[in-house]
Order: structure tokens, then C-alpha cells, then sequence
């Protein structure tokens, strides 16, 4: 444990220019150190902040200078209270020097760890570098940095340095900007440091690699290429997806005053016969492995099966080369590898290099079969393609996804689209619209920053669960937070991207019409109500936005012809504008009244009737009774003129007359003109 | 204790979708395979597989047997029935003339793939001619209609189960583009109303009746002379079979066998384009690795199936559990719980919908972006009208401009960054090799990205990372052209363990004591590589990089390294042990008394293995000792 320790400070940039993404930084800081607590509880983890208005660290009371650079915490185990220190970051009021902090924190763990040699040292720097750093006195700045990342590298520390920019930093001056800039590629370039800039909250939060992974070879022998000529490599994963965490089971069953029960669970399970309700336990010496071929179940021990299985050797052979164009990307199956040549093998990193660029130049790619170690039950085969280094320092290697076996593809047939009927084309405009959207919705805007690049995104999910943990963990009631702003960026799209484009948008909703099929039943129309919810979403993002994460899909802003009576009611209990109530029952009066109309003798009545029972019931929760009123009387004036009965009895029939001062304050009719008021119709007609 | 450890094969982790591979009874499937065994399927050959002709009986025998194998293993709850017409002899209920009913024994004629099914048929070509014969059943003069009995006594095995739980499916196998060619015309014209409207009436109780044609060499097989009416085109239809079916005979096998399958949508979902754009899409899951079934624990004594209680036990106080457990993370000193739901709601994001984000050009998406099976989307207009317009519309859009989209897919269990690649269709020689749609990739997130090659960084010296020279890398061109295969297909290798898990069950299913040998496809093809012309590019790559002294450096470099650090650790070890009188301690018994460590330390020093608990170690060190 002790051997793997990682000793992490991490140097915060808190100046006046940075404290617009500082809630984004304290988010960042505190996943590392929660994530710490769960995985490598004995990590010690220290805080430097920079640009801060006091001074506090050792090397101002041992040699002076270094001003405005606050030792927040010194390296300790983490624990909770590093997560409120980081929770609760200082606002600083100075522009900070980044190259200042860098030594502050490279003296601790100098100090702190200066003869244990064992264990990972790590700096971790988040600024906008958008500042100055001061002169030195003796030397350039270049000098100074590179004397500063040679002691880095005899040191063993590594360093990670996040340089926050475009959106998010304000402007800047430009000469000041590529100086830092070029300071910190010196770093990358001498030490162990990975330089990364990033320009929106969601990139900073994703950042930081927030869990440490301590990587293991997958194999580690020989690439064959022939019998004769065997290059010695080491397979690392890649990617490797973090699991949402298991969590144990809680047992309530212990008495509450028992210090020392562990709530533990313990999952037992028992083997019986399916026949006989006996409840005999078959022992585990008493069972046999059956595995089902058809219809019959094949009774097969342990130790038959191991003197039949498919036994392949370790090994990584090379089968072909063949042009990159036959592998389609879809095809790649699992996570992805990297090979790289053996740790110091020079003449091998020049095998895999050549090998690489070769492949590179005539656009192929070689298929290989893998077992990458002895006892393996199965072979792999895959695709290595190579990975060229931008990185002088770094050297070029492969990557290898694994590829289907026949038996792990099924080719289904799917009917080609230009087989549909013309009706399904797209026209010219249609296809124009799509085109645009296609070219504007752009995520990798050329000159800027890709967004959404899965280096620089964070596991929505997982933050989700790790704050709510860390909030839980203060308060045991508390509800799931929704996602945050930074957050929502990965799931929805983009509102400034999507009303930078509404002239595309409104493109796509002139062209493409999308209709519920009429031969479904309503149960499964889903898809038509969210079509209806949307048509006049474009002046409402913000409140959308806002809903989207816990009223469940749907959002009512219009009422349609298929539910009104579903839609009014969902209109009228979104509580989140009062402006809703009103458009509700305005909308349903001129629904109800366009049935009406529209009706052919009298085969919409029954709709009708639905909507102002729905509409008169609205009214009274409201309080509301004048619209409800008026379009009463307005109806029957209209079927009076049209001689129209059935409507009215109809109504009638379910009590739906006038809204009564009884039922609402503000109404002007008694209870008794109520009462009569279609009972005094019938006369009329 | 060992759980179903569904180990063979199996990765860490299990894949939520697989349980989609799992089928389950709800679904299942009848399909008669109906065989044309006329005289004519035995004289007409096209070119098989290795170039050499077979009749399009064997073909049509080979392909259902390849089926049969495929459905054994993936979806074994399907039902099957294989039935000859124009035959010799007879064998059905109905004893209708021509028509015979293939089937082993222990084994409904209607009913899942067993292996003595397989077996047998898959010899049933030796036997055929003696057993079950060969004779034209549509002959002039005589009122027999072989293709009429053989739909009946199809339809009649079909019977079973209910069409609301079962997909019911009749596939024709004939090269006969008009049975009833040969007649006059007047008995034509009856026969042919007969078989139609026996046709028909299968239908109407829901049975498809399906057509996989054989076309000769000479003639192509024309659908609309007569079996255009039997399956119940239109005009549409009509051309787009017609045009598939008009294959080249090489492909004809392969053809066969991808239109055997049906289609399975795991799941409908709708893709959020943008506000009041939601269209509808069926996913697929074209690629998932193929694992060998479940374990089934039995009774080793009666071979019964054993059922698992699972029970959850509380282990402060040994009661047993009841509800559903709440969850919990140690976190802070504390147990933070968690209910299922919270759980769940935490996961909960957009669910069901596939939200699109943006676009971004192809050259974004790294090789390294993977970390699932991806999955095929494929529009449809069942439930919203227009969905498949706005589809290829965009389809076209990033076909052309060569750009993938980035989405969120909100899967219940799963919730998802994903890249949308449009794949263009792609045919060859008729047949679709790629069907047309969205293939879903699932992208990584941040930390599940690992940087091993920023750990590679050449430090400790002035000079770069080393580099190939021009040389090298036309060396390696060189080898690259030497080594490449033209026509390579992802498809061409079966995987040889689940041959071999299959064909040992096979033979124990079938009790028999030879297990036939598979042969791994994967295997390297050492001849190939043995030829001269590849031996030298390869010596001259191995020259131009390794200089002289190749064979010195493989063998050496990496065991001295393993050797020094091992070599220190056995001098350490040897230090220690010297503090002790082994022998002494032995004799009188006292190795007891030492620690664990310090036995260890006369272990390593002896070579000895270190494992096992201290009574293991002492014993093992008075074995050494010869005591």
C-alpha cells in the first residue's frame, strides 16, 4: 500500500481573472479528494493557493519573496475536511505567479518527502496564466524554468497543469499569454507534465484524470511477426471504463444501540433440486457443471473439461497486413490496447517505429492473434493500427482493438434507402436543411477548442453520484441533485450553440413535418406528444432547460388535438411561470370552441364535452370563473342560433352548467341561475 | 463460495446488453425449412466454395445445416422442421405422396434443434438417394401436386402454438421457377389456383411464407412466372427481390444463409434532433460477442437441474432479509446509504432518448474511442411519420461531408456519451455486405482514457524519442507488401473456442468417445511466412533495425532485468537467513517458533516455492532437509 502512496499538492490559481471558474475548480478539487477517500484512502494531498491577498508559506519565513502564495493545507492523508478547505476555495485579490507556486509546492514535497524515494510525487496546477510571472535575477525566465524542471525530473515528480482559456478567461494580453505558454511547454518537454488547456467548465471538470490507476501489462513478450523476427513489447490498456462503484448491502437488522454492528449482508446461496419440494442442500461435492446444447443439458466435472478445452499458447502473432478501408470502426468489440515497445528497448522502439510509419504511409493495418497469457481459455484477434507521436519525447506505438469472430456478427439485412417509397425522400430543401445543420452544428469549430472531446469529459453520471455521496454524507436526506450547468452541456445540447443556429433550426422545422402514425392507439403515442411540446419551445429554453431533468420527458406548452384535455391539465400544473394558467384556459376556450365548430353533426360533441369538464374544473381550482362563463354563454348563443340540441342536453346531462358564486368567489352567477341556465334554453329551441 | 461462475470465455465485466442475446421464450420462432428435392436440384451445380461445383441441393442441405448449428447455440428455444418435397418416398401425417418429413428420433417434427438432429443431417446427403430418393411430383397425366402437399403438410406442422407468441415462417427452397411448366393447360391452371390459394390460406393464419430461389448458371430464376403470386408481391416488392435475387452464383450460399435470419430490434428509441424533432429509431445489435450458454448446475447423482435460493443474511444478527436491502458506501467514518431507487434516479439521465449534441468531422474520432459493441440504428416511420425522411436526410448530409455526430444516449441502465457513423450501404455482387444506417459508438469519458505514453517520455537524456530512419520505414513498407492480404474479412475467422466448447458437447450430447478435432482458423499461416520471398524482406527489415546482433538481444535484455532485481532479492534473502542454525532448529523442533518471514527466507535461498500457510513451510523446509 504504503509503495503505491501518491503524494499530490495541488497549486490553485484563486486571482481576481480566475474566480469565474473557481466553483468549477472547488468541484474538480473535491471529486479528486472524494474519489481519494473511497480508492486510495492513504493518498496525502496538499492545497496551495495563489493570487490569494496574505502570505503563508515556508519558503517567505525561510528566504523571503513569494508573496500572495497561501499554504491553504499542508500534505496530509486526505479526510474530510480537506474536501470543505477545498469546498471553500479563498477568493484571492492579486494576479498570482504560476512559476512561484510551482516551487512552493515542489518544496513541500521536497521537504516532506526527501528521502523516500518510493511512492508518486505529483504537482497539480490549475491557472489561466493569463499574468506575468516576475523577472528573476539572475538568468531569463527560460533559464529559470528549466532549472526549476530539471529539479522536477531528479526528483521523480510529475505534473499536471491545467491552463484555463478562450471562454473562460477574460481578455488578455497575447505577448503575455504565449510567454506562459512557451514557459510551461518547457515542462511538457523536460519533465513528466501534461499541459492542458481547456476552455468551458465541462472541459475543466474533466480535466484532471480524478482517479489514479495504477497501470498493469496485459502482456508483456513478444510481437511475432515471423518465426524468425519477434519484437519484445508490453501491452497496457488504453480505455478502460470506470464502473458506477458497488455498493455494499445495508442490513437494518441490528439493534441500534450495537456500536460495533457492521450492517453487513451476507449473500448465501443454496442448491436443491427443482423436482421435490424437499429442502435437501445438495453439497458443492455433489454438483456438476451443465452446460445446455439445444433442448439437452451436458453434464460435464470441472476436470474433464480442462483435459478437452480449446488450450491456445501465449503469444501475440501476426496473421496479415491489409488495407485499413476492410475494417470497418464499428467492428472494434471491447476496450482498446496500446502496444509499446519493452521499457528501454531502444533498437525494438525503432522496430515498432518503423513498422508504425510504414503503416502509416501505405494506409494499412496489420491483424493479429493474441493470447496474451498462458491458461487463457480463449484467442484474440484484432486490428493494430498505429499511433504516431506529435511528442518528440514520446515514442510512437499502437493501438489494438479486438475484432468480431463470424459466430459474433449477425448480418441482418436492412432494405437499402433509395428502395422506399418517394414520399420518405427527402426533397432538395429537406436535404438542404439537414446539410446545414449537419455543417453548422459544428463541435470542432476549426481554430477553436473541440468540445465534447472524451479526453476532457467527465462521467456526468459518476459526478453526479459523488457529490450527492459528499452531500449525503452532511445531510442523510438529501434529494439527487439534477446536473449542473457544466454537466447538462453533455447530456443536452448546447443553448448557445443551438441560438447561434436558430435561422438552421427553423430551417429544419419549415422542411420536415412529423406525424403520429393514425393507425396506433394512443397508448403508444409518446413520441407525437414530445413533437407537440417542442413546436414553440424556442422562446421558452430557459424554463425547458430548467424542467428537463425531473418532469419527466414531456413538456406541455401547447395543446394539441389528440389529448387536450391531458395536455391542459399538464399545462395548467406547471408551476414554474403563473403565466401558464392562463394560457391554458385561453388556449383550451379556442380549442373547445374550434371543436365546435368544426364539428360534423355532432361527432365531435363528445370531445367538446371532455374539454369543458376539464376546463370548468380547472376554472374552480383556479378560481377563475370568468372565461369559463363567458365561453358558456357564447356557446349557447352559437347553438341557439344553430338550432343545435344535443350539445347543450349533453351538457346538461353532465352537470356542466355555469360556474356559481358557491363554487367560485369571484363569479357573478347564483347558484339557482346556474341550475336553470340550460333548463332555460330548452324553451328557446 | 463459487457462484455460477459463467466463466469460460467470459471478460471481467458483464455486458447489460447481452441479456438481449439471452432469448427468452416470449419470442420465439417456427420455421419450416421446405426443400426442394427434385431431380433437377441434384443436376444443376454452380461453383462452391472451393471453386469446385456443387448441386444447388447441396448447397441449400449445406446452408440449413450451418443454420441449424447457429440456432443450437444462439437461440435454441426456436423450433424447427425440415421437409423434402418431390421425393420418392413419403413420410407425413397427412401420408400426402412426395412429401417427407425429416427427423431423428427422441424428437418432435416440429420442435428445437437437437444434436442428433444435427448429426444425422449432416450426412443426410449419403443416405438421401437410398432412403429418401429423388422424383419429380408435378408430372402430366397424373393429379399429384407435390408443391401443393408439401405447403399443406408445412402449414399443418405449423400448427402449434399460438401466432400471438411465435413468429411462424415457411422458407421455400426451390430452383423451379415455374413448377408447373411441364403441363397442359387446362391442369396448369387448376394446379396452379390450388397451390395459390393453399398458399393463402397459410397466410391468413398468420404463417410467412418466404423464397430463397436458386438461380442456374444458364437462367436466371424468375419470380413473377409463378411464385410472385404464392408470396403475395406487389410490383414494389417485385423489383427489389427480383434485384437481390439476381445474385451471382458464388455468393449464392452466402446469400442463402444471411436471408435465413430475421431481424430483432432491441429497443425503440427516439432521436432528439432538436426541439419538436424527435424521430423514431430501432436499435440493433449486429456485433456482440457470441458466448457459450449458462451453466446449469445439476445433482451429480441424478442429474438433475439444481434451482439457486438466493438468500441475503444479516451478519450482525444472522436473521434473514427479507425486503430489498438498502445500499451503502463507507465514506467519511460513515455508511452513507442508499436506496435502489436513489440509485437509480442518480443513473436516470434523458431516459430513452438519444439527444443529438452536434457534429464533428471523422478525423475526431480516434481508434482509441471504444469501449462497448457498437450498435446498429435503422430508422422507421411505425409510430412517427417522416422519421425515415429526416433520417437519410441527415444519413446523406454526413456521408458526404464526411462527419460523425456526437450524442447522449439515455439507456436506462447505462446512460451513454455516443458517436453516430453513418455507414453508406455496401453491396458486393448483389448481396449486402453493409446495410445502411447509424452505427452507435460508445465513447469513452475522461478518466476511463489512460495516457501510458506520456509515462514513455524520454527524460532522462538530451535526445529525442527514438525514431525509425527512411530506411527502416521502407524496409518495413516492404515487409507490409509482402505480408498483405487483399480481401481480408472480420468475418473469415471462427472463434476456435466456442468450436471446440460446441463440438465437445456435441460429441458428449451425443455420447459419443471421439471428439472430432476443430481447427483453429486463427493459426498464423507459418507456410506462407516460411516462403523465401518473405523470409528475406523480413531479414532485411530485422537487419536495417537490429544490426548483427539480433539473436544476443532477444534473449538477453529482458531476463537480465527480471534476473537483477530477483537476484537481489535472494542476496537479502540469503543475508537473513545465515542468522539461524536451520539445521539445529530442525532437529529440535523449534522451526515453529520462527516468524513466517524468516522461513521464507531459507525457502528463497533454496529455491523453494514460498507459498502455502507456516505448517506447509516448515514441512516443506524439513522435506529439503531430509528430515
Amino acid at each position: 500500500m504504503a509503495r503505491n502512496k501518491e503524494k499530490l499538492v495541488l497549486l490553485l490559481d484563486v486571482g481576481p481573472s480566475m474566480h469565474g471558474v473557481l466553483p468549477e475548480v472547488e468541484k474538480l478539487c473535491s471529486m479528486l479528494v472524494e474519489k481519494k477517500l473511497i480508492f486510495s484512502k492513504y493518498d496525502e494531498v496538499g492545497v496551495v493557493a495563489f493570487g490569494t491577498e496574505e502570505t503563508n508559506n515556508d519558503l517567505t519565513t525561510e528566504v523571503g519573496g513569494y508573496e500572495n502564495i497561501t499554504v491553504l493545507q499542508d500534505t496530509k492523508v486526505v479526510d474530510g475536511d480537506l474536501i470543505d478547505t477545498l469546498q471553500k476555495l479563498p477568493r484571492g485579490t492579486l494576479d498570482g505567479d504560476f512559476l512561484d507556486a510551482i516551487v512552493v509546492g515542489m518544496d513541500m514535497l521536497i521537504k516532506k518527502y526527501k528521502d523516500i524515494f518510493k511512492g508518486k510525487k505529483r504537482l497539480c496546477l490549475i491557472t489561466n496564466a493569463i499574468h506575468p510571472i516576475k523577472d528573476s535575477l539572475e538568468g531569463s525566465k527560460e533559464d529559470q524554468v528549466t532549472t526549476i524542471a530539471e529539479q522536477m525530473t531528479a526528483q521523480g515528480m510529475k505534473m499536471e497543469s491545467i491552463v484555463v482559456r478562450g471562454r473562460l478567461s477574460q481578455d488578455a494580453d497575447k505577448r503575455i499569454m504565449d510567454e506562459n505558454d512557451h514557459l510551461l511547454s518547457i515542462f511538457s518537454k523536460k519533465t513528466r507534465t501534461r499541459n492542458v488547456y481547456v476552455d468551458s467548465p465541462t472541459s475543466l471538470l474533466g480535466a484532471l484524470k480524478t482517479r489514479r490507476v495504477t497501470p498493469v501489462t496485459t502482456f508483456r513478450g513478444h510481437l511475432e511477426l515471423s518465426p524468425q523476427m519477434k519484437i519484445k513489447v508490453w501491452v497496457y490498456k488504453k480505455t478502460q471504463e470506470e464502473k458506477f462503484p458497488t455498493l455494499k448491502k445495508y442490513s437494518e437488522k441490528a439493534t441500534p444501540t450495537n456500536q460495533f454492528a457492521t450492517h453487513q449482508v451476507k449473500v448465501d446461496y443454496e442448491y436443491k433440486s427443482v423436482g421435490d419440494s424437499s429442502t435437501t442442500v445438495i453439497p458443492p461435492e455433489q454438483r456438476i457443471k451443465g452446460y445446455r446444447y439445444g433442448p439437452q443439458v451436458v453434464p460435464i466435472s470441472t476436470a474433464e473439461w480442462d483435459a478437452v478445452k480449446f488450450k491456445p499458447e501465449k503469444g501475440v502473432k501476426l496473421l496479415a497486413f491489409t488495407d485499413a478501408s476492410k475494417i470497418k470502426r464499428h467492428c472494434f468489440m471491447k476496450d482498446v490496447y496500446l502496444f509499446v515497445a519493452e521499457l528501454g528497448n531502444t533498437r525494438a522502439t525503432v522496430a515498432v517505429s518503423a513498422i508504425a510509419r510504414a503503416m502509416k504511409e501505405t494506409n494499412t493495418v496489420a491483424i493479429l492473434r493474441c493470447v496474451w497469457r498462458q491458461g487463457q481459455q480463449n484467442v484474440v484477434v484484432g486490428v493494430l493500427t498505429p499511433n504516431i507521436s506529435q511528442n518528440d519525447k514520446i515514442p510512437d506505438s499502437f493501438y489494438f482493438n479486438v475484432l468480431p469472430f463470424a459466430e459474433d456478427v449477425r448480418e441482418y439485412q436492412f432494405p437499402p434507402f433509395n428502395s422506399f417509397p418517394a414520399s420518405w425522400q427527402p426533397n432538395e430543401q429537406q436535404q438542404k436543411a439537414a446539410d446545414e445543420l449537419v455543417q453548422m452544428l459544428d463541435l470542432a469549430p476549426s481554430g477553436k477548442e473541440e468540445t465534447l472531446l472524451p479526453e476532457f469529459t467527465p462521467n456526468p453520471i459518476l459526478e453526479r453520484f459523488y457529490r450527492h455521496l459528499e452531500l449525503k454524507a452532511k445531510q442523510p436526506d438529501a434529494a439527487v441533485p439534477p446536473l449542473d450547468g457544466a454537466l447538462k452541456k453533455i447530456t443536452e445540447p448546447d443553448p448557445e450553440l443551438v441560438s447561434k443556429n436558430k435561422s438552421v433550426f427553423d430551417a429544419l422545422h419549415r422542411h420536415f413535418e412529423l406525424k403520429p402514425n393514425p393507425k396506433l392507439k394512443k397508448s403508444s403515442r409518446q413520441f407525437y406528444r414530445e413533437k407537440q411540446s417542442g413546436s414553440n419551445a424556442h422562446e421558452s429554453d430557459g424554463q425547458a432547460v430548467k424542467s428537463i431533468e425531473y418532469q419527466p420527458p414531456v413538456k406541455i406548452e401547447k395543446i394539441g388535438d389528440l389529448t387536450p384535455v391531458q395536455d391542459f391539465e399538464a399545462m395548467m400544473s406547471q408551476r414554474d411561470n403563473p403565466e401558464w394558467v392562463g394560457k391554458a384556459i385561453k388556449e383550451m376556450r379556442e380549442k373547445i370552441l374550434s371543436l365546435v365548430i368544426h364539428s360534423h353533426e355532432g361527432e365531435n360533441y363528445h370531445k367538446v364535452v371532455e374539454c369543458i369538464a376539464a376546463l370548468r374544473k380547472g376554472c374552480i381550482i383556479e378560481q377563475e370563473p370568468g372565461p369559463y362563463n363567458d365561453l358558456m354563454r357564447q356557446l349557447r348563443e352559437y347553438c341557439h342560433g344553430k338550432g343545435i340540441e344535443s350539445l347543450p342536453q349533453l351538457l346538461a346531462s353532465r352537470d356542466l352548467t355555469l360556474i356559481s358564486k358557491s363554487e367560485a368567489e369571484d363569479s357573478d352567477v347564483t347558484y339557482e341561475e346556474a341550475r336553470s341556465y340550460f333548463v332555460k334554453m330548452e324553451p328557446n329551441s | 463460495m463459487d457462484l455460477d461462475p459463467e466463466d469460460v470465455f467470459k471478460d471481467e465485466e458483464d455486458d447489460p446488453d447481452n441479456e438481449f442475446f439471452q432469448q427468452n421464450e416470449g419470442s420465439k420462432e417456427y420455421v419450416v425449412y421446405l426443400v426442394d428435392a427434385s431431380p433437377k436440384m441434384f443436376s444443376t451445380t454452380c461453383p462452391g466454395n472451393d471453386l469446385k461445383d456443387e448441386s444447388h441441393f447441396h448447397s441449400t442441405v449445406s446452408c440449413i445445416a450451418e443454420s441449424l448449428k447457429t440456432q443450437i447455440i444462439n437461440r435454441s428455444y426456436d423450433e424447427v422442421a425440415i421437409c423434402f418435397f418431390n421425393t420418392r418416398e413419403k413420410k407425413n401425417l397427412q401420408d400426402l405422396n412426395g412429401v417427407f418429413v425429416f427427423n431423428v428420433a427422441e424428437r418432435e417434427q416440429l420442435d428445437r434443434p437437437t444434436a442428433r438432429l444435427i448429426k444425422e443431417f449432416d450426412c443426410i446427403e449419403e443416405s438421401f438417394m437410398r432412403e429418401i430418393g429423388s422424383q419429380n411430383g408435378i408430372v402430366p397425366g397424373s393429379r399429384e401436386n407435390s408443391l401443393y402437399n408439401a405447403l399443406w403438410v408445412a402449414q399443418a406442422l405449423l400448427r402449434k402454438g399460438s401466432i400471438k407468441t411465435a413468429d411462424k415462417r415457411i422458407l421455400l427452397f426451390t430452383n423451379e421457377d415455374d413448377p408447373f411448366g411441364g403441363l397442359q393447360d387446362a391442369a396448369k391452371k387448376d394446379m396452379t389456383r390450388t397451390t395459390l390459394q393453399r398458399a393463402k390460406d397459410a397466410q391468413d393464419l398468420g404463417i410467412s411464407i418466404e423464397l430463397l430461389p436458386l438461380s442456374r448458371p444458364d437462367s436466371e430464376f424468375n419470380v413473377s412466372v409463378f411464385y410472385a403470386d404464392l408470396i403475395g408481391f406487389n410490383g414494389q416488392d417485385l423489383a427489389q427481390f427480383t434485384d437481390s435475387a439476381s445474385q451471382k452464383l458464388e455468393d449464392m450460399k452466402d446469400q442463402l444463409r444471411k436471408r435465413m435470419f430475421t431481424k430483432r430490434v432491441i429497443r425503440k428509441i427516439q432521436f432528439h434532433i432538436a426541439d419538436g424533432l424527435s424521430i423514431e429509431l430501432n436499435t440493433y445489435a449486429l456485433i456482440r460477442p457470441t458466448v457459450p450458454g449458462a451453466i446449469t448446475w445439476l445433482d451429480s447423482v441424478t442429474n438433475h437441474p439444481l434451482k439457486i435460493e438466493r438468500s441475503l443474511i444479516c451478519e450482525d444478527t444472522g436473521a434473514l432479509i427479507q425486503e430489498r436491502p438498502k445500499l451503502f458506501q463507507p465514506y467519511r467514518n460513515e455508511n452513507v446509504k442508499f436506496s435502489p431507487d436513489e440509485i437509480a434516479d442518480i443513473k436516470r439521465i434523458s431516459p430513452g432518448r438519444l439527444c443529438l449534441l452536434g457534429f464533428k468531422p471523422l478525423s475526431c474520432l480516434k481508434d482509441y474511442y471504444n469501449l462497448r459493441p457498437s450498435t446498429f440504428v435503422y430508422p422507421s416511420d411505425q409510430e412517427v411519420v417522416g422519421s425515415t425522411s429526416v433520417f437519410i436526410a441527415l444519413h446523406r448530409s454526413m456521408l458526404q461531408r464526411k462527419r460523425f455526430a456526437v450524442a447522449f444516449y439515455g439507456a436506462a441502465s447505462h446512460p451513454q456519451l455516443v458517436a453516430l457513423v453513418a455507414q453508406d450501404e455496401v453491396t458486393s455482387a448483389g448481396a449486402q455486405v453493409e446495410p445502411p444506417g447509424m452505427h452507435m459508438i460508445y465513447l469513452p469519458y475522461s478518466d476511463d482514457i489512460r495516457d501510458e505514453e506520456e509515462a514513455r517520455k524520454y527524460l532522462n537524456t538530451e535526445d529525442d524519442a527514438p525514431r525509425a530512419d527512411e530506411d527502416q520505414i521502407q524496409k518495413a513498407a516492404a515487409l507490409i507488401k509482402r505480408i498483405y492480404v487483399k480481401d481480408f474479412s472480420t468475418l473469415q475467422f471462427a472463434n476456435p473456442a466456442l468450436q471446440r466448447h460446441y463440438a465437445v458437447l456435441q460429441a458428449l450430447a451425443l455420447e459419443e468417445d471421439d471428439i472430432p478435432e476443430t481447427i483453429d482458423e486463427t493459426a498464423p499461416d507459418e507456410e506462407g511466412l516460411a516462403r523465401p520471398a518473405v523470409v528475406k524482406t523480413i531479414e532485411e527489415f530485422k537487419l536495417s533495425v537490429y544490426g548483427d546482433n539480433y539473436d544476443e538481444e532477444s534473449d538477453n535484455l529482458g531476463k537480465e532485468k527480471a534476473g537483477e532485481a530477483s537476484r537481489k532479492r535472494k542476496a537479502i534473502a540469503e543475508n537473513a537467513a545465515k542468522d539461524y542454525d536451520w539445521g539445529k532448529l530442525a532437529e529440535k523442533g523449534q522451526l515453529n517458533n520462527l516468524t513466517v518471514a524468516a522461513l521464507k527466507n531459507y525457502l528463497t535461498v533454496n529455491n523453494l516455492p514460498v507459498s502455502g500457510k507456516k505448517e506447509a513451510l516448515i514441512s516443506r523446509i524439513l522435506t529439503h532437509m531430509g528430515k
